[in-house]
This record gives structure tokens, C-alpha cells and sequence, in this order.
């Protein structure tokens, strides 16, 4: 019986749940930015993001000389606006920033799987996780082999 | 055992570094051995393999339909995510007449421009299959005209991050020239005709990091005059990490030899190294 109404509540709760998101996207449609947990959510995901970095062999020797305040900073203003946010990127062009890195197709994807896990390691679902890497994908040509 | 760990180890770690590509963009293995869907070409090479490394994959796969069954193993090899070398061996049961018919398929695929992901469009390849039956003697009784013959096509595809309701979708398109009848099983060329353009078409979305659902399309020629029909299956295919794929299909081949209703299961798996 006690198992019986846990199954309610759980279904009445889920009900619940999609009832408010339904409510909270007819009223406006959150951002990308929004779907993050705004300018938290964003600082949460750039510091996992720079935690998996750290750690991996392949990346970080790109970051070896940079300042990670710098980073985290231009990264976070980045994410920001390009995924709707309330911010003005005015850091260096994505072009300036990785021309002469030799960065190739491979360090690309190794950073987009990093993106990924860190994204996962916070609990962004599935399909904003699938939204964020659309917004950046197209930077791919602005930042591999310049 | 040491020894054997750290070697796993290694392969394991090795095959990391080569896999780059987001987890189940580059598909599985077509029947024919290219890496594609499971009836269609794509336009991605088999396996995770990037600019800067070679990827090795193989697979084996059973379609079993009212009156058939075939079995087709084969192995690929991607170059630098450039040139896809393929082979299949194909075995297939004709259950009514208690006798297999086999070919061999040897497949190259050039990737002429794009990613599948990232690029602004669709990724594209030409590739050829030269295929080659042993088993001539049904074919040559059924009125084709030749034993071995070659398939050209070239292949459009594309993965739109997030694009429903923020699941990916991918879809691809491929025009054949072939000569073919029953993908060679049956010989090629026939007293209806000697070879054609046929259009295939594929579409699946990705409903987690895991796990792909989707359909294909395939026309086919009917050069004998037995009323060869189009190929369709839905499918699923599971991606459970960098290494494997498992993909299970419902086919409809429909009219094979004259004999209707030819559908049913479909399973394939493939190693990817």
C-alpha cells in the first residue's frame, strides 16, 4: 500500500513538474542561457569544464601559459552570449585567440568530449546539452588549424 | 596477467585518443560493408578515426525474412577520416530451394568535402562497391547477364545538433548507379534493363547519448522482370561506448525472386577499434 502511494505522489509530482515547465515556457520562452541556471549555472559548468581540462593530458598543454582567471572570465562572457544570456562578449575574436595554436580536427573533438562530460557531471539534460554544442559548433572553422 | 592488463590498457587508452567523434556519429556497417546505416551508404567513414588516425572496425549481420536469410560479415579500415576501404562476404539462404548463394563486396569510399557535425554542408562521398558472385548459376537461369558488376555512389549526409525539441537528427541521401539485382545476389543487368540511378535515403534521431532510432529507404532496379521491389527497415541501434554497436531492425524487402512478403528481423553488431 505504502508502495502504492509512493507510485502516486511520484506520478502526481512528475505531472506536477511538467505542468510548471509547460506554464514557465508559454509565459516566455527561457533562454539557452536560462536552461543553464543563468550566471550560476554558467560558472558552475566553466569551472568543471576547466577542472576536466586540468586533468587532461591532451588539452591542457594549450592552456599551459594561460591565466585561468583570464580564461574562465572570456569563456564565461562567451558562453553567455552566445547562448542568449545578458552579456557582451568583448574579448579577443575567436580567430585571434586560436590563430597559430595549430589546434587540429582531433584537440577539437577531445575538447567538445570534455564539454560534454562536464555538462553531464552537472546534470544539464540531454537536450540542452544537445543545444549548447549547436551554438558552438559552428566556431569549429574559427578556431581549428589557424 | 600483469602484463595482459596494462596491454588492455593501452589498447583501451590508444583507442580513446583515436576516438574523438561525438558517440554514434559515424553509424554502423551496411549490409555491403561501407559504413552507413544498415541498407544505405553514408556519406561517414566506418569508425571514430579523425585527420590524424587510422580506425579499424568489423561487423557481422543476419536479416532473416520469410523465405531468405542473409549473412553478411565484413571489416572496414578508415584512413585519416579521408578513404574507407570495405569488404563483405555475403551468404544468402534460399530456403525454398534448400541452396545459399554467396559475393564478395570490396568497397572504397573517398570523403570529398565536410563533417558531418561541424561543417556549413552536409558531408560528401563518392565510393564504389565491386561486387562479385560466386554463385552465378540461379542468376544466369533467371536472365542477368553478367557475374560481377560495379555500384558508384555518392553520399550527402548531415547531424543537426538539437534540431527536435533539442535531440539530434541525422539524415542521409544517396544516389547509386547500379547494375545489380537483389544487391548482386541475383547477378547483373537483365532483359529489363542494364543499370540505372536509384535513390536511398536514411533518417534517424538520436534519442539519448546512446541509443539511435530511425528508417531507411532503398529503391532497387528490376532488371530480371520478377518484380524486385524497394527495401525499407525502422531500426534502433545502441552505441554502448566507443568499441561497439548493436543495431536491431525490422526489414521489409518485400517481392526477392518473385516471392511476396519478404520481411522481418534484422541484427547486426560491429567492433570498432
Amino acid at each position: 500500500m505504502n508502495r502504492c502511494n509512493g507510485v502516486i505522489f511520484t506520478v502526481l509530482l512528475v505531472l506536477l513538474l511538467a505542468a510548471c515547465s509547460t506554464k514557465i515556457d508559454s509565459k516566455h520562452q527561457a533562454t539557452l542561457y536560462e536552461q543553464l541556471g543563468a550566471h550560476q549555472g554558467m560558472e558552475r559548468l566553466v569551472n568543471t569544464v576547466i577542472k576536466k581540462i586540468a586533468k587532461d593530458e591532451q588539452i591542457f598543454p594549450y592552456f599551459a601559459k594561460a591565466s585561468v582567471s583570464h580564461f574562465k572570465q572570456g569563456f564565461m562572457s562567451h558562453l553567455c552570449q552566445t547562448t542568449g544570456g545578458p552579456c557582451q562578449y568583448t574579448g579577443d575574436t575567436m580567430v585571434d585567440i586560436h590563430t597559430g595554436m595549430n589546434i587540429n580536427e582531433a584537440d577539437f573533438n577531445r575538447v567538445v568530449e570534455l564539454l560534454i562530460e562536464a555538462m553531464e557531471e552537472i546534470d544539464i539534460t540531454y537536450q540542452t546539452q544537445n543545444r549548447v554544442l549547436a551554438k558552438l559548433a559552428p566556431l569549429r572553422a574559427q578556431i581549428i588549424k589557424i | 596477467m600483469i602484463r595482459q592488463f596494462s596491454l588492455l590498457f593501452f589498447i583501451i587508452s590508444s583507442t580513446c585518443l583515436a576516438g574523438g567523434k561525438i558517440l554514434a556519429t559515424p553509424g554502423v556497417s551496411q549490409v555491403e560493408g561501407a559504413g552507413g546505416g544498415g541498407l544505405v551508404p553514408w556519406a561517414q567513414l566506418a569508425g571514430y578515426a579523425t585527420e590524424n588516425t587510422i580506425a579499424a572496425s568489423a561487423f557481422c549481420t543476419q536479416a532473416t525474412v520469410k523465405d531468405f536469410q542473409l549473412d553478411s560479415c565484413g571489416a572496414q579500415l578508415n584512413f585519416y577520416d579521408r578513404l574507407e576501404l570495405s569488404f563483405a562476404q555475403q551468404n544468402f539462404d534460399v530456403n525454398p530451394l534448400s541452396l545459399s548463394l554467396s559475393q564478395q563486396i570490396i568497397g572504397v569510399k573517398y570523403r570529398l568535402y565536410g563533417d558531418v557535425v561541424y561543417s556549413h554542408w552536409p558531408q560528401l562521398s563518392l565510393g564504389i562497391q565491386h561486387k562479385t558472385l560466386d554463385t552465378p548459376d540461379i542468376a544466369f537461369a533467371l536472365g542477368a547477364q553478367h557475374d560481377s558488376g560495379t555500384d558508384i555512389y555518392i553520399a550527402a549526409s548531415r547531424l543537426h545538433l538539437g534540431l527536435i525539441a533539442g535531440y539530434n537528427f541525422l539524415w542521409n541521401a544517396t544516389i547509386r548507379y547500379t547494375e545489380a539485382n537483389e544487391m548482386g545476389l541475383l547477378g547483373f543487368g537483365g532483359s529489363n534493363g542494364g543499370g540505372g540511378f536509384e535513390a536511398e535515403i536514411s533518417a534517424a534521431v538520436l534519442i539519448n547519448k546512446h541509443f539511435a532510432i530511425g528508417a531507411e529507404y532503398r529503391q532497387k532496379p528490376d532488371n530480371l522482370g520478377l518484380g524486385e521491389s524497394d527495401w525499407s527497415d525502422i531500426f534502433i541501434a545502441w552505441f554502448p561506448n566507443k568499441n561497439a554497436s548493436i543495431t536491431l531492425a525490422y526489414v521489409n524487402l518485400d517481392v526477392i525472386a518473385a516471392l511476396p512478403n519478404q520481411d522481418g528481423w534484422y541484427l547486426s553488431v560491429m567492433g570498432y577499434y
